[in-house]
């Protein structure tokens, strides 16, 4: 480990940190664009031209609201609550393989802050950590909406996690690494882990809207039942934490079905454009990139398309739907690729 | 793969960027925003009505089950992960010495929802 | 309904189990108007429901006792203001009923068709509001571009949109406009295909339908008990329907359906609405087509405003226009009641006149007041999502509910 190293992650780290903020700033835009679209309507137009600026407007106006804390809320935890949840939705992109590996004056630089061999470990670990930022801020209002939202928040998200994790442990055994650099440099050409584990997508990707609380299973916030849900007491930067943290764990989670299953920045026929090595690893990141916007966009569809399930439903699916096909999908794999190995 | 905790110190520089941001945004807002408050203002939200009493009242007992049953599974399905890395390795005898180890998980499960854990009506 | 539970000071009655007691309004999304719903939770689920009433009660019927006959109307507006319509239209009858006028057939196909219009406004705004409250935002504003198409109508018939205090006792202001004519007809060509599309997203929704399918049931007998009407009681599977079992303004003219429910459950009040959109525009579209030669007025020299023309040159006809303006126009002594098919149900208008310029004594019959007596019922051990869903779907609204 020499200083060099440290510049170059440190670099690293805050140029995906600020990509980061930028896609979910604007994600916000393109959801109500894309609202917009669907719902024959306009959308943003007043700030810059077609609205482009509207999100810097929306985040500007975070920073100059007032900021309440009611009187009855628990002062430390109800500011620890977004922030907590900002900040896990923040460290799950670390482990992404934004892309190849950079040769720059001769040396080399891997377009991934670290690749832990653990790297799927992490993610899970991480995740977990976000539902304390929803159940402490909706407990720490001291409102029963907030209170209510938070613990169907909690529980929707733990029931969810368990899906999650299993979906993922028929493509770790297809791989044999937990590690996200190299899942992904498996996936060379057309070789996608979707077309090998389609059932392991299918589970993780519901679950992965499940985490991310968005609809159909946006039950903690869901704004008919329970006002705002856990951030009805919430004003000011606070909320954009919850609202914005919401965002980027749609990006980093579209990062993670994009580079788990439809190969990252790898794409059919890398090889043969004959492009050189910089170049190529660019063009592999544009690409990994324009994957992860079509789930995003995907994420919005389903959202201005669906109506919510109600709580029991939610609970039903994500255990006795989503926990056993998960199992199914174990032994299928197992199954066939003991045959295919003898 | 990596073997030294080298790999760690980008999550750290991450961890280090992220919580500076965390902590500089909100000491940021709270220098720039307005503060006048008045007690109806930081009054909790009721539907417009004086809050009744406390929110942190007991809630269902079946939230709580929800919480345990999801310690119980996941600590099952963290030891999915070695062996499910290192399947090829283990072959046959790995694959059914699993399986005996997914029946027992699924006994469980079947139990708990024999025993209505998975009603939430 | 259990011993009052009042703003959750009995935490435990009776045996020990603590509930949660949750405010449903009366500023709460899922309340479309300004009502309260305190909920006594176990979890998730409704042990009792206490709805409380009157947070804008406006005192309609004392205030119509203060009033000319002609200026009780903007008050009938303000009731079901989704279906604004077919309240003026309720209460010019009611008046002309106790004047005993006798409509030329051209009125009541004319009023026939701006009722079923406002119908299909309120049903859409019912229905789709169903779809927002289960999360579905898109339908909604689908059709609320058809409802803005109807209210465009109604802005041409009498100049306004949402309270529209249309036409007046005797008939219209003036015959349907060209304009008019031409918005109804692209109206009714293209209406149907985009109801048709939203029907599509939303009714065959397996997560719609797993929500409101077996949710907020009532049975036929419970509902008549409550003495339901409208759409909440055909859902229930009673075939009543206040334009067939006493037509008024030549209902009996038409030919048309009444979609009837089984369950009485949220799905089917959605369903029976739906159809009766479908049976509306099959109303409208005969009465257009079929609409007789003749007078947009009845002979009612009482409350019909005679022409200006003639208020310039003739003097009986300045002394009428005075007399209604200033409201001095006597009615026979007399009692009646007079009902319309609203939107949402019966709605009753009970009229007794002393002889006098004002009415002695007004009472309305608003649905709404009757279903949201059964709420309670309804929701009890439900999830609290079926609760939201329920209430959407009775369509409380809560100008009608407090007047």
């Amino acid at each position: 480990m020499d200083f060099l190293y440290l510049i170059d992650k440190s670099v690293i780290v805050v140029v995906i940190f600020l990509i980061s903020l930028l896609i979910a700033m604007y994600s916000t835009y393109a959801e109500r664009k894309v609202a917009a679209f669907m719902q024959d309507r306009v959308g943003p137009n007043r700030a810059g031209p077609f609205g482009i600026l509207q999100p810097l407007a929306d985040g500007g106006k975070f920073f100059f609201k007032e900021e309440i804390i009611p009187s009855a809320a628990n002062k430390f935890l109800f500011i620890l609550g977004p922030g907590l949840a900002m900040f896990t939705s923040l460290m799950t992109s670390v482990v992404i393989p934004w892309g190849g590996t950079l040769n720059i004056a001769g040396r080399d630089i891997p377009l991934q802050v670290a690749d832990l061999n653990i790297g799927v470990l992490y993610v899970f670990g991480v995740v977990s950590l976000g539902v304390y930022g929803i159940m402490i801020g909706g407990w720490a209002s001291n409102n029963k909406y907030g209170l209510l939202g938070a613990i169907r928040a909690s529980s929707q998200m733990i029931s969810y996690e368990l899906g999650m994790g299993l979906s993922l442990i028929s493509l770790v055994m297809v791989s044999g690494t937990l590690s996200l650099g190299e899942i992904v440099e498996q996936q060379q050409g057309f070789n996608w882990y979707v077309f090998k584990q389609p059932l392991a997508f299918f589970i993780f990707m519901v679950c992965a809207f499940a985490e991310c609380n968005r609809t159909p299973f946006d039950l903690p916030e869901c704004e008919a039942e329970l006002v705002g849900g856990y951030h009805t007491e919430y004003s000011s930067m606070k909320l954009g934490f919850y609202m914005f943290a919401e965002y980027v764990n749609m990006f980093v989670s579209s990062a993670f079905m994009a580079s788990l299953f439809f190969g990252g920045y790898q794409f059919p026929f890398i090889d043969s454009l004959g492009l050189s090595q910089n170049v190529t690893v660019l063009l592999g990141t544009l690409i990994f990139f324009l994957k992860i916007f079509a789930f995003i966009f995907f994420f919005m569809w389903v959202r201005w398309t669906l109506p919510r399930f109600r709580y029991d439903q939610l609970m039903r699916l994500g255990w006795q739907v989503m926990l056993p096909l998960a199992l199914l999908n174990i032994f299928l794999t197992g199954g066939v690729l003991l045959w295919i190995d003898n | 793969m990596e073997t030294s905790n080298d790999g760690y110190i980008p999550v750290l520089i991450q961890l280090i960027v992220a919580g500076g941001f965390v902590a500089g945004t909100l000491w940021i807002t709270h220098i720039l925003g307005p503060n006048r408050k008045s007690a109806k203002k930081l009054e909790t939200f009721e539907c417009g009505i004086e809050p009744q009493g406390n929110a942190r009242l007991p809630f269902s007992i079946k939230y709580f089950l929800t919480a345990i049953l999801f310690v119980l599974f996941d600590v099952e399905v963290i030891f999915f992960y070695p062996w499910a890395t290192n399947f090829r390795e283990f072959g046959t005898q790995g694959f059914v010495s699993m399986g005996i180890f997914v029946s027992l998980f699924l006994l469980g499960f079947l139990y708990l929802r024999k025993k209505q854990a998975f009603k939430w009506e | 309904m259990k011993e009052a539970t009042i703003f959750g000071e009995d935490q435990a009655t009776g045996n020990d189990k603590v509930y949660n007691t949750l405010n449903l309004g009366p500023t709460h999304p899922s309340t479309h108007g300004i009502f309260q719903n305190v909920l006594k939770l176990d979890g998730e689920i409704i042990v009792d429901a206490e709805p409380t009433i009157g947070y804008i009660h406006r005192a309609f019927e004392k205030i119509a006792e203060k009033r000319p006959y002609y200026q009780v109307t903007p008050l009938t507006d303000r009731m079901n203001y989704c279906s604004a319509p077919i309240n003026n239209i309720g209460w010019h009858m009611t008046v002309e009923k106790l004047l005993q006028v006798e409509m030329p057939k051209k009125v009541d196909y004319m009023r026939v068709i701006i009722m079923e219009l406002a119908r299909i406004a309120d049903h859409l705004v019912c229905n789709t509001v169903l779809g927002v409250d289960s999360g579905a935002l898109t339908g909604f504003t689908y059709m609320f571009q058809e409802r803005e198409r109807i209210y465009d109508m109604y802005e041409e018939v009498c100049g306004a949109r949402l309270t529209t205090n249309i036409g007046r006792i005797g008939g219209f202001e003036r015959d349907f406009n060209k304009d008019f004519r031409k918005k109804l007809e692209t109206f009714l060509k293209e209406f149907p295909a985009r109801f048709e599309e939203f029907d599509r997203l939303l009714t065959r929704n397996r997560i719609f339908m797993d929500r409101v399918i077996g949710v907020g049931k009532i049975s036929a007998e419970r509902a008549l008990e409550y003495s339901f009407a409208g759409p909440n009681l055909r859902a229930a599977g009673v075939d009543y329907d206040v334009r067939v079992m006493t037509p008024y303004s030549s209902y009996q003219d038409f030919d048309f359906v009444i979609p009837v429910g089984t369950d009485g459950d949220t799905f089917d009040r959605y369903m029976v609405r739906q159809n009766e959109i479908r049976e509306s525009l099959k109303i409208i579209k005969a009465a257009y087509e079929g609409m007789p030669e003749g007078n947009h007025y009845a002979d009612c020299p009482e409350f019909y405003l005679p022409k200006k023309q003639e208020v310039y040159t003739t003097i009986e006809a300045l002394i009428w226009h005075f007399k209604i303006i200033m409201g001095e126009v006597d009615l026979p002594k007399g009692e009646v009641y007079h009902s319309v098919e609203g939107a949402n149900g019966e709605l009753g208008f009970y009229l007794i006149s002393d002889g006098g310029r004002q009415p002695y004594r007004l009472h309305f019959r608003r649905p709404c007041f009757i279903y949201y007596q059964a709420y309670p019922e309804l929701i009890r051990g439900q999830m609290l999502s079926d609760a939201i869903m329920t209430m959407s779907s009775m369509n409380v609204i809560a100008g009608e509910l407090d007047a």
